[in-house]
């Protein structure tokens, strides 16, 4: 992982003496709310339903065990000793006091920390996904290049004043895991017939009010043009963005309304002045940062260990685990696995420092002392070795770490919510408890199979809920808590499915409608899927409509598609 | 028809310019009429330095030029003005000026990325508006060299501002070289990390 040099550091902490100062100037009546807003919200800082939150930057989603054992500290000392991962590779405490933000932000520092630019209108932390550097099917590691543009969004001076907040994912592999298709821009690399890194680059996706998915402005962009092309963009959005009505003021819009093909004429034009200054990127500083991603001392071993065979055999709960918790690698011998934060009576994504610190110990033990956070709320071991796996799982369980459920429906991403959040119209975790009580059962979770379910307390979309397999929207309804329930979301790239923006199915249900109505749908699911079916295909395949009328509770009718015709 | 407006905008009373605080003596001139297909009346220019929007610059040029090159007049930007159309006076202009009506518009940043970038703008580009420190010192690394502050601003605490960062990882106006083209490799290179080994 990115070590910092010298100047990061300095970087950093200057970075924090001019946030303790804006601090110190609000809290003494020199520097209004008003005036604080941008400033707080670029260093992370929201004021919130209960207590103000602060948003701490998880670069790619990546940690080492004693930035972890920071972070269990720090939610000890300056919050309720727990925090919540969120789906977007960050850390966010609920509960901490605003005159002790510029400490916590003191402590980050020191282990290489910083919640700069993880809120307001200016370019937020670049996404890759959890599996990055040890996926199988990827075609090159994202992180090199999620650290450069790190660097180059970090007090951009140009771009701290956007219209709207902004997002970059990168994948590194046709699993689009990044979900790059529903972000501001999107990248996903590519290797040319000469094996050169180039990025296809989307631009307009998002979640939130106006689900959108992105549109392909640049099918090659060689590396080398990486950072002048983002800034065209960006330079671009920040002339002609809507700054009129924040709810229709991200890129997409703009995108929308100039039309794809016209933008990407712009893009262009706007960056046939910058492709050959000095923001090019040059093989010697990508040579840097892939050293920083360099593999870890993996050891040479077979991908078959027969002590973890005869273990499995032998211990149901144990193979259970493995079947959802423990994703494939690349190199022999190794898995990466989840440790879940949905431990049922848990909010999902939520650790408390003693889980924090328990993942942090497996980590030095079992994983080369790296964790990565997921876009499901979890947690991830990257480096694990087969004949490790079984240790592992009974420690993990002790510490409530290894609900057996990672990809099913008890996997449910859910935000904070109306419990927590200001911006919430509904709350989530208790929806979330409802469902994940409903379907309580492992044997018959394993049995619905793969079903990815999203709960989201407002238009904002934090949990993703566009595309989730299953999403729900809270929603006030003259003051009541209602929810919107979205059919056929889905993130990344797999058999027929690629990036979709899941589908209403009409009036919003009550609370206590919600998770009949979300039984309702799975059970027709059981009912109509073919042998090995998955949830997406099965609606896709059987209809929209038979599903809507499920949601309702009134007949299905479900008509069998035409066959092909048969010889003879 | 449209007419000038004699009064200035909120007159600005400091400015910070090649690092001092000084007073500031220009009038900031803007049309108080939004018809725009009537032809502007030809104003009376004050005898103090003055700034004048955009669309007046355009329709006086020939008359004006001579102020310009003598560093009495200047133009100013808003942030829908197209820094383009500056582009065949950005040797004759001494002053130009961009205005951020507000905190938390950022248009003026690009702007003036522009004129000095892509139209090479060399001479003295200020900031007007809602200047105030916290945002200076990004002013400062796109392009501006002078700033109006806002009426509420200390002075000595902003330029104070202008150097809370030691370092920037991007390019430019004063150093158009990014930071991993301009650091000298040792300072670039990055600790080896210790990885824990089960």
């Amino acid at each position: 992982m990115y070590r910092y040099n010298s100047i990061d550091r300095r970087i950093v902490m200057e970075r924090v003496a001019q946030f303790r100062d804006q601090t110190r100037r609000h809290l003494a009546g020199e520097l209004s709310a008003d005036e604080f807003r941008p400033l707080r919200l670029q260093n992370g800082l929201y004021i919130q339903r209960h207590a103000p939150m602060l948003r701490i930057a998880i670069p790619y989603g990546q940690l080492a065990s004693h930035q972890l054992r920071k972070l269990a500290a720090i939610t000890r000392r300056y919050d309720r000793g727990v925090g919540h991962f969120s789906t977007r590779s960050n850390l966010q405490l609920n509960w901490v006091k605003l005159e002790d933000v510029p400490d916590i932000l003191s402590e980050l520092a020191k282990v290489e920390m910083h919640a700069i630019q993880t809120s307001g209108n200016c370019v937020r932390n670049t996404t890759v996904d959890a599996l990055a550097g040890v996926s199988p099917t990827e075609i090159a590691d994202p992180r090199p290049w999620a650290e450069l543009v790190r660097q180059w969004s970090t007090l951009h001076p140009e771009f701290a004043f956007l219209p709207r907040k902004f997002k970059i994912a990168i994948s590194g592999g046709p699993d689009d895991a990044a979900g790059s298709r529903v972000h501001d821009i999107g990248l996903r690399i590519q290797k040319d017939n000469r094996g050169e890194i180039g990025f296809t680059v989307s631009v307009g996706g998002g979640l939130g009010r106006t689900p959108l998915i992105g549109q392909t402005i640049r099918e090659f962009l060689p590396w080398p043009h990486l950072l002048t092309y983002l800034e065209a963009i960006l330079r671009l959005y920040n002339l002609y963005g809507r700054r009129d009505n924040a709810f229709k003021a991200r890129i997409k819009i703009l995108v929308k309304a100039l039309g794809v093909a016209e933008f990407s004429r712009q893009v262009e034009e706007e960056w046939t002045h910058l492709k050959e200054d000095a923001q090019t990127l040059c093989a010697a500083e990508v040579e840097r940062m892939r050293e920083n991603f360099a593999d870890p001392p993996y050891q040479n071993l077979a991908d078959y260990d027969i002590e973890f065979a005869t273990t499995r055999r032998a211990n149901a709960a144990f193979a259970s685990w493995l079947k959802t918790n423990i994703h494939d690698h690349r190199v022999p011998g190794y898995r990466a696995v989840t440790l879940s934060l949905k431990a049922p009576g848990q909010a999902p994504g939520d650790a408390t420092a003693e889980q924090m610190e328990a993942v942090a110990d497996f980590a030095e033990r079992f994983s080369f002392g790296e964790i990565r956070t997921t876009q499901a709320q979890n947690l991830l071991l990257p480096d694990v070795r087969l004949k490790d796996l079984y240790a592992l799982w009974q420690e993990a369980q002790q510490h409530r770490l290894a609900t057996p459920t990672v990809g099913l429906i008890g996997d449910i991403t859910c935000c904070p919510g109306g419990d927590y959040c200001g911006l919430a119209n509904a709350r989530s975790i208790p929806l979330a408890q409802s469902i994940q009580q409903r379907f309580a059962d492992l044997a018959e979770q394993a049995e619905i199979g793969p079903l990815k379910l999203n709960i989201s307390g407002c238009m904002n979309a934090c949990s993703h809920h566009h595309v989730g397999h299953i999403g729900l929207l809270g929603v006030d309804k003259q003051g009541e808590e209602f929810y919107q329930l979205t059919l056929g979301g889905f993130w990344g790239r797999e058999g027929n499915q690629q990036t979709a923006i899941g589908t209403i199915v009409g009036p919003s249900f009550s609370r206590e409608e919600a998770p009949l109505a979300v039984e309702r749908v799975v059970r027709l699911y059981q009912e109509q899927r073919r042998a090995g079916e998955k949830f997406v295909d099965t609606l896709q395949r059987v209809g929209f409509t038979a599903f809507k009328a499920a949601a309702y509770d009134k007949a299905v009718t479900v008509s069998e598609p035409e066959t092909e015709a048969i010889n003879g | 028809m449209a007419d000038l407006t004699q009064a200035p905008i909120e007159q600005v009373r400091t400015v910070i310019r090649q690092g001092r605080i000084e007073a500031n003596p220009w009038q900031v001139l803007q049309i108080n009429n939004t018809d725009d297909a009537a032809p502007l009346a030809s104003p009376t220019l004050p005898n103090a330095p003055v700034l004048t929007p955009l669309a007046l610059w355009l329709a006086q040029r020939a008359q004006w030029q001579e102020r310009a090159r003598a560093g009495s007049l200047g133009v100013w930007l808003s942030p829908t003005d197209d820094p383009a159309a500056l582009a065949k006076d950005i040797t004759q202009l001494q002053l130009i000026a961009i205005d951020f009506p507000t905190l938390v518009d950022g248009r003026g940043f690009s702007i003036a990325a522009l004129l000095r970038n892509r139209y090479g703008y060399k001479n003295e580009l200020r900031a007007m508006g809602a200047v105030k420190r916290d945002r200076l010192f990004y002013m400062q690394r796109v392009g501006f060299d002078a700033f109006a502050l806002a009426a509420d601003e200390n002075a000595p605490a902003a330029l104070a501002a202008l150097t809370t960062f030691s370092e920037s990882y991007q390019s430019a106006y004063t150093q158009p070289l990014p930071l991993f083209r301009r650091a000298p490799a040792h300072l670039l290179a990055n600790p080896q990390r210790q990885h824990s080994t089960p």
